[in-house]
């Protein structure tokens, strides 16, 4: 409202999964208009259809009905070649359980992104360690995943995210995995970025990370339950 | 966007490449025992080619000693004769070819050049003490040019000798070497029974390889053989021969025991030998000779070639086939293992064609892997062959070539469902997989 564009808008979004003879309604006409800079967390109970709307927000899934627009441009008419370019561009994933690629170093999951835009082999480089700067994870560029703790990991799961420079992040229950101190690493990083200008769109069901967003959007049934502003 | 046309294509695959093999080296073991079927196809393929190659290059050569424009005729002594001969010890047996058949044969016969006529006598050839069992060949001047079969030293008797009934003598090199073990043979004599014949010339030694498609030339040639002037043996010998063998003893009347008919144009070989095998036909009421047609049974051997060829065809594309499968079955697990990695890739921005070309590459990698230690040792193969078994064999250039381009082949094909599969996954189930 406040906004004169938003970045994110879903205008009255419905998501149904057929499972064996019933239909499940997981998504009801939802719709929701997110401005850029905005730092958001979506809660609920399990089952309200955080996930799916997750799914739908980070294009890896297309609402059954409804629309959503994403900078502009309408996510339920485009086809899966376009969708898998649109992620790449102009989203940034950072999940609960890391899922970074076990048999890369720091710097190479860094790029990945990258180089399914096309980047040539010197400018990922280039961009991946200067995030793996800006995350505080210089020292430790050829180190697998496996060598690092849960906190580190998910560094490096948000300089991914940041590679491709892309309008949104999503965060689903980024720190569900780490340790208290972690977690809180990691969210002082997020209001850093979220400072920086960068959008944020994250799923919890802890209301003390939830506490830390400036806007809560609660979800029950898979319909808006509230949306507070503060 | 126009960068990502121009270095794009070259700098993802060395990136897909090199991330193939990271994900192979990292299930080495499993890697290798999944090759091991394609490897051992394609080495066996190439080994046996090339020793197949070898064994049928030393036929031919054999078959080429005999003269590929030649036509040989042999006089056979018939079984029915054989029988008499057994039964009634004085009995002068009287068989094959005559020297009517060769004035016929040149004078009825278009394309007919060379008669080469010969009469062949076992004999012990003496120097001295030692002694060896031969075959006396007597001939004509121009044997060694018509049977490839040339003088190493010294020379071949001339028509002079010829004319002279000399008693000169040719000895073939294996014998020559037992006759003469520790001196020069040229110049000194050999005995066989109360004549002497000095030693003119040498021959080269023949190839010895096996095989018993050249009819009875094979057995003849493991025996030595000495070569007089046909006047000679006509002289010395006679037209009836005695043969000592076992106790009793046989009266033959052999006119000639060889003729080899040379054809003017490699053409006509098949044309001029059914000739003269209908001429023989007419004028010999028993079949008391054998036309061997070395052109013939080279085109036989040709295409037993082919059809060897063929075999090892088959067994090739049965063990890539096999290869394949293997391949694909890894594949397939390869992909459910990475189910997840794929999930993240395609959040990532990965597109359907990008999970496939991963994939795909792996398996060829795999595959061509396989096909690479297979041609390795599919050429190491033959050279320990011919190493420790003294066989002939020759690598045709094509073979590896052909066997690693196939085998990467079968990468791509046996490596696409797999790959298709992959890509085809819902990102959302995969993220979600464990």
């Amino acid at each position: 409202m406040s906004a004169p564009q938003p970045i994110v808008s879903l205008q009255a979004v419905r998501r149904s999964y057929r499972m064996g003879d019933v239909v499940v309604e997981a998504l009801r006409g939802l719709s929701l208009d997110i401005s850029a800079g905005e730092y958001v967390a979506i809660m609920g109970p399990s089952g309200c259809g955080k996930s799916t709307l997750l799914n739908l927000l980070g294009c890896l899934d297309r609402p059954t009905s409804g629309r959503y627009l994403l900078g502009g441009t309408d996510i339920s008419a485009l086809d899966d070649d376009a969708l898998s370019d649109i992620r790449g561009r102009r989203l940034g994933f950072i999940f609960q359980s890391y899922n970074l690629i076990q048999q890369l170093n720091v710097l190479e999951n860094i790029e990945v992104p990258l180089f399914y835009q096309g980047r040539s082999d010197e400018e990922a480089r280039a961009i991946a360690i200067g995030l793996a700067k800006r995350v505080g994870l210089d020292r430790r560029l050829d180190h697998k995943p496996f060598e690092l703790s849960g906190g580190q990991q998910q560094r490096v799961a948000i300089a991914r995210a940041l590679a491709s420079d892309p309008l949104v992040i999503l965060a689903d229950e980024a720190t569900g995995n780490l340790d208290s101190s972690s977690g809180r690493e990691i969210l002082s990083l997020f209001d850093e970025l979220n400072a920086a200008g960068k959008t944020l769109i994250m799923v919890t069901h802890d209301a003390s990370v939830g506490e830390r967003s400036r806007r809560i959007v609660r979800l029950s049934d898979g319909q808006l339950e509230s949306d507070i502003r503060r | 966007m126009i960068r990502g046309l121009s270095i794009f294509p070259s700098s993802r695959l060395r990136r897909s490449v090199r991330l193939g093999l990271r994900s192979l080296w990292l299930h080495r073991l499993r890697s290798l025992l999944t090759v091991l079927g394609i490897v051992f196809g394609v080495c066996s393929v190439i080994a046996m080619l090339a020793i197949g190659e070898g064994a049928s290059f030393e036929a031919q050569e054999q078959i080429k000693n005999l003269g590929s424009q030649n036509i040989i005729l042999r006089s056979v002594k018939p079984p029915e004769d054989q029988k008499i001969s057994n039964n009634q010890n004085n009995f002068t047996l009287d068989y094959g070819i005559k020297y009517e058949d060769i004035s016929r044969i040149q004078a009825t016969i278009p394309g007919v050049t060379t008669i080469v006529p010969a009469r062949v006598m076992r004999e012990y050839v003496w120097n001295i003490t030692i002694r060896v069992d031969a075959e006396v060949v007597g001939t004509v001047s121009w044997y060694p040019a018509m049977r490839n079969h040339r003088v190493a030293s010294g020379r071949f008797f001339t028509e002079t000798d010829q004319a002279a009934a000399e008693n000169v003598c040719a000895l073939g090199a294996e014998m020559a070497l037992r006759l003469f073990p520790l001196e020069a043979p040229l110049g000194k004599t050999v005995r066989i029974g109360d004549q002497y014949y000095r030693v003119i010339g040498i021959m080269e030694p023949l190839s010895r390889a096996k095989g018993d498609d050249t009819g009875q030339s094979s057995a003849q040639q493991a025996v030595d053989r000495m070569y007089i002037p046909l006047e000679t043996a006509r002289r010395r010998y006679g037209e009836v021969l005695f043969k000592r063998r076992s106790g009793s003893f046989e009266r033959e009347r052999v006119a000639l025991h060889e003729v080899t008919v040379k054809v003017d144009d490699p053409e006509k070989v098949v044309a001029v030998s059914l000739a003269v095998k209908d001429l023989m036909e007419r004028n010999h009421k028993k079949k008391d000779y054998d036309v061997v047609v070395p052109l013939e049974l080279l085109r036989q051997k040709e295409k037993t070639k082919r059809i060897f060829n063929i075999v090892l065809g088959s067994i090739a594309a049965i063990s890539l086939l096999v290869g394949g499968i293997g391949i694909m079955n890894i594949m397939l697990a390869n992909v459910t293992e990475r189910t997840r990695e794929i999930g993240i890739r395609r959040a990532l921005g990965a597109k359907q064609r990008d999970i496939t070309t991963q994939f795909l590459i792996e398996a060829v990698l795999l595959s061509g892997a396989g096909g690479a230690i297979g041609v390795m040792l599919g050429v190491a193969i033959p050279f320990a062959v011919s190493a420790a078994a003294g066989m002939k064999t020759i690598i045709t250039f094509w073979s590896p070539l052909a066997a690693f381009t196939i085998s990467a082949l079968v990468g791509v094909v046996f490596g696409l469902y797999p790959a298709l599969r992959a890509a085809k996954m819902d990102p959302v189930e995969a993220l979600r997989h464990e």
